[in-house]
This record gives C-alpha cells, sequence and structure tokens, in this order.
C-alpha cells in the first residue's frame, strides 16, 4: 500500500520543529507501524537524510518506549494496543497519517519523536517503592494477599509507563500513571507502611514535574494501551484525602 | 472544585424547589419569596438568612472559579506546544464544555439577577413582585430573553452531568460499579434540574401561569 506521513521533524531540543511530509510506497499491511517508519528512515538514509529519530525498544507491546500521537491519538486507532503492535492493515491505501510525539511540557523532545520520560522516574522516585529486607527472597506465600486485592494490584501493576495517559490528557495530567502506581502497591500489605507519605509525596512530584491537574475527562484511559481503569484516580484521590486528614 | 461545587448544586435545587411554587399561585409564590426574608426570625433579624445565604453563595462560587482557573492555567502550562492534528476528545460532550460552559454560566448568573432579582432589566421593574417579574420577563414577546434562560440551564444540565460524577471521583469514588452508579445519579439530577427550571418559563410561555 502507498500512503503519505507527516512526521514532526525537530533536529534537536531546542530547535524549531514542523510537520513534514514523506511518501511510502510499497508497504506491506501486515508490517507494523514501526516497521513501516523503519522502512521510510531507510529510504532516508539513502538518500543521505536524517533518519526520523523515535523510541521503541520490545516492539511487543510490554516495555512501554514506543511512544507516537498517531492522528491525534496516542498509540493510534487500534484500542488498548502499544503503536508498535499497530499494524498498517488499521489504514487504508493513500491515508495521509499525521506521526507527532507526546506533547507535555513536563516530556520535552529530545529529537523528532522521541521525548524525555524522565519526570515519570521523579514520580516513582518519590514513592514508588516498598520498604523490605535485603536479602534472600521470602517464600511466595509468605504473606497471604486476597486474591481479589492480587489481581487488582496486578492489573494496576500492568501500566508500563508510557506516557500515553499525559499525552492524550486535555491537561496533560499524569493522574493516572500516578494512580496505578498508587493502587499497585497500596493493594498488597507489603505497600501499606508508606501508603499515605507515597501519595502525598507523588502528588507533589507530579505537580513539581509540571504536569497538568485531572479534570476527570477519562481521554487516558481510552488511549491507554494496558487498559488501566480510570476508577484507579478515585483510590488516589481516597487514599490522599485519608492521608492529609492524618497529618 | 468537588466541595464548592455540591454547595451551588444544593442551592440549586433550593432554589428550583423554590420556582414550582408558581404553580400553586402567584400570591404563594410571592409569599414564599418574603418568607424567604422572613426565614430564622426573629433569632435573625429581616432578610439576614437570604443575605447569609448570599455570602455564603458567592465564597463557593468563588473557591469554584479560583480552583478552576488554576486548573485550566495549569493545562496551558503543562502543553506549551498544542497538536498539529487533534481530533475531539473523546471524553463526553459534557466534560470537555466546563469551561466555556462555566464562563456561559456565569455571565448568565449576572444577566439573571439583573433581571429576575434587582429587576433592573425586567419590563415589571425592581419594586414590582416577584410574581410579576417572572410573569411579565418570560412574555411571548421576549422571547429571545427566554432562549438565552433556555440554553443557560441546559448549559448547567450539561455542567453537572460531568461535574456531580466528577465531584464522586474527586471525593474517593474508586469501583467501577459505583462509577456507572455515579454517571447514572449525576445524569438523572441533572435531567430532574433542568426540567424543573425549564418547566417556569415554558408555562409562563403557554400561558399557564400569568
Amino acid at each position: 500500500m502507498d500512503i503519505k506521513v507527516r512526521v514532526w521533524r525537530q533536529p534537536g531540543p531546542s530547535a524549531a520543529g514542523k510537520m513534514v511530509t514523506y511518501d511510502v510506497k510499497g508497504i506491506s499491511p501486515d508490517a507494523s507501524f514501526l516497521e513501516m517508519i523503519d522502512v521510510l528512515n531507510e529510504t532516508l538514509i539513502l538518500d543521505g537524510d536524517d533518519p526520523i529519530a523515535f523510541d521503541h525498544d520490545c516492539r511487543e507491546g510490554i516495555c512501554g518506549m514506543c511512544s507516537m500521537v498517531v492522528n491525534g491519538v496516542a498509540h493510534g486507532p487500534e484500542k488498548a494496543t502499544t503503536v508498535c503492535q499497530l499494524h498498517m492493515r488499521k489504514f487504508s491505501d493513500g491515508d495521509v497519517i499525521d506521526v507527532e510525539p507526546w506533547r507535555a511540557a513536563a516530556f520535552p523532545v529530545i529529537k523528532d519523536l522521541v521525548v524525555d520520560r524522565s519526570a515519570f522516574d521523579q514520580i516513582i522516585q518519590a514513592g514508588g517503592y516498598i520498604t523490605a529486607p535485603t536479602g534472600t527472597a521470602p517464600d511466595a506465600h509468605a504473606t497471604p494477599v486476597p486474591k481479589k486485592d492480587a489481581d487488582a494490584a496486578f492489573e494496576a501493576a500492568t501500566c508500563i509507563g508510557c506516557g500515553a495517559c499525559v499525552a492524550a490528557c486535555p491537561n496533560g495530567s499524569s493522574m493516572l500513571f500516578t494512580a496505578a502506581k498508587i493502587a499497585h502497591l497500596g493493594l498488597m500489605p507489603q505497600g501499606q507502611p508508606e501508603r499515605d507519605s507515597r501519595v502525598i509525596d507523588m502528588l507533589q512530584a507530579q505537580d513539581d514535574a509540571g504536569f497538568g491537574g485531572c479534570t476527570n475527562a477519562g481521554e487516558c484511559t481510552t488511549v491507554c494501551p494496558k487498559g488501566i481503569p480510570l476508577s484507579l484516580i478515585g483510590r488516589l484521590n481516597s487514599d490522599y484525602r485519608k492521608a492529609i486528614s492524618k497529618n | 472544585m468537588a466541595v464548592s461545587g455540591a454547595l451551588l448544586v444544593l442551592f440549586l435545587f433550593a432554589h428550583a424547589a423554590g420556582n414550582l411554587k408558581i404553580f400553586v399561585g402567584e400570591t404563594d409564590f410571592d409569599h414564599y419569596a418574603e418568607w424567604l426574608r422572613e426565614l430564622g426570625t426573629p433569632l435573625l433579624p429581616h432578610a439576614w438568612f437570604l443575605w447569609i445565604q448570599r455570602v455564603g453563595l458567592l465564597v463557593a462560587i468563588g473557591l469554584h472559579i479560583w480552583a478552576a482557573a488554576a486548573l485550566t492555567i495549569r493545562a496551558r502550562k503543562a502543553r506549551p506546544v498544542k497538536y498539529a492534528h487533534r481530533p475531539k476528545v473523546q471524553g463526553s460532550y459534557a466534560a470537555r464544555t466546563m469551561r466555556w460552559g462555566g464562563v456561559i454560566i456565569v455571565l448568565f448568573v449576572i444577566w439573571h439577577i439583573l433581571d429576575l432579582t434587582l429587576g433592573t432589566v425586567n419590563p415589571a421593574g425592581g419594586d414590582s413582585v416577584p410574581s410579576a417579574r417572572v410573569v411579565e420577563g418570560f412574555a411571548p414577546d421576549r422571547w429571545y430573553v427566554t432562549l438565552f434562560y433556555v440554553l443557560a440551564v441546559v448549559a448547567v444540565g450539561f455542567h453537572l452531568r460531568h461535574g456531580i460524577w466528577s465531584a464522586a471521583r474527586t471525593m474517593g469514588q474508586q469501583t467501577i460499579k459505583g462509577e456507572r452508579r455515579a454517571k447514572a445519579i449525576a445524569l438523572t439530577l441533572s435531567v430532574i434540574l433542568v426540567a424543573m427550571y425549564l418547566s417556569v418559563p415554558i408555562a409562563v410561555m403557554t400561558g399557564l401561569v400569568g
């Protein structure tokens, strides 16, 4: 299939960027979206142009590295799918596809489609941990966890930290990411000692990093490749209310 | 946002219930307006209850607007470079019109006070009885005023449809089942409130009242 892609090209962090149109011909409908860009990059390299820089790693939807806004939707049109798992058969011959980086002050563009997501690391560092004795790993059944809680914690733990929630949020808020971490740790017995300080510190880190405020618009959950439920934000709010009322 | 909004919703329901008094009779409606001024007497001097309520409402509105403005400013700062291609936000119409809807509601409230409270822009004037201001204010030849009123009330309905649910979420509503319930309650309350408010101008326009 033959398509056109309009891609955000930005040579460096402080350089001005613009959308540049490229023709991509003879792409297999079975190619993934990233493979389509690989093919485009090969032609760019052969022509002596700078290839399009983009983040990717596992290409099987579990690492959270790929990050592109395709036609205005983070990770593209397919629900609960990372852009590396999006295939060209979802598009039609002759389509013009817009590809942009995550847009957020807290995720500055490094080059083209690559953004710096270390703001998420700052949020994790602020409270995304538990206190556990080092040494031999405890037996897996040493601390009983109700099945319901384990399942809910696991659902939250599937968050791969890709940042699509921020990219999609009309407020540029990272609330769904933070809420997933709060739920993932707060549902487990091992996460209880820091439960109060975690929510206060992680929200502070989120605000300090320059993310926007949550207005429960629900965009985040619709683009989340892991389907993290919006209800976890309610859990974060509840934890926060309880934490500040104790301090 | 949630706490100040909840206070304003309580007021909206009390106000709407009072409006329905006009269906009992115009003199009953005027008596109700007078009763509002006598409420709390003799503990409170005449009209003090009303003024305490007005001050409370102003504080709630002020906090609500302050929180909304802070969120809007933060949202602007959080995305300095806009997307070149951005389809409509996938959330509800109500959710994405909260900000401009809020501005429209503020403008309406100012007009509404000038019209039906102070009577400045009302054909019956400020010295008239409340029911006269309602009947003359919504007279068929002032259809554009009624139209503005209807649009503003519908805007309030949309605002509350997202607002009531969002407030529940802010206060810690966190189950998927509860989310469906909260959304259903928000929609039901919004529809009831809009129906209560619209019944009065429609009744005046059709001659049911007046």
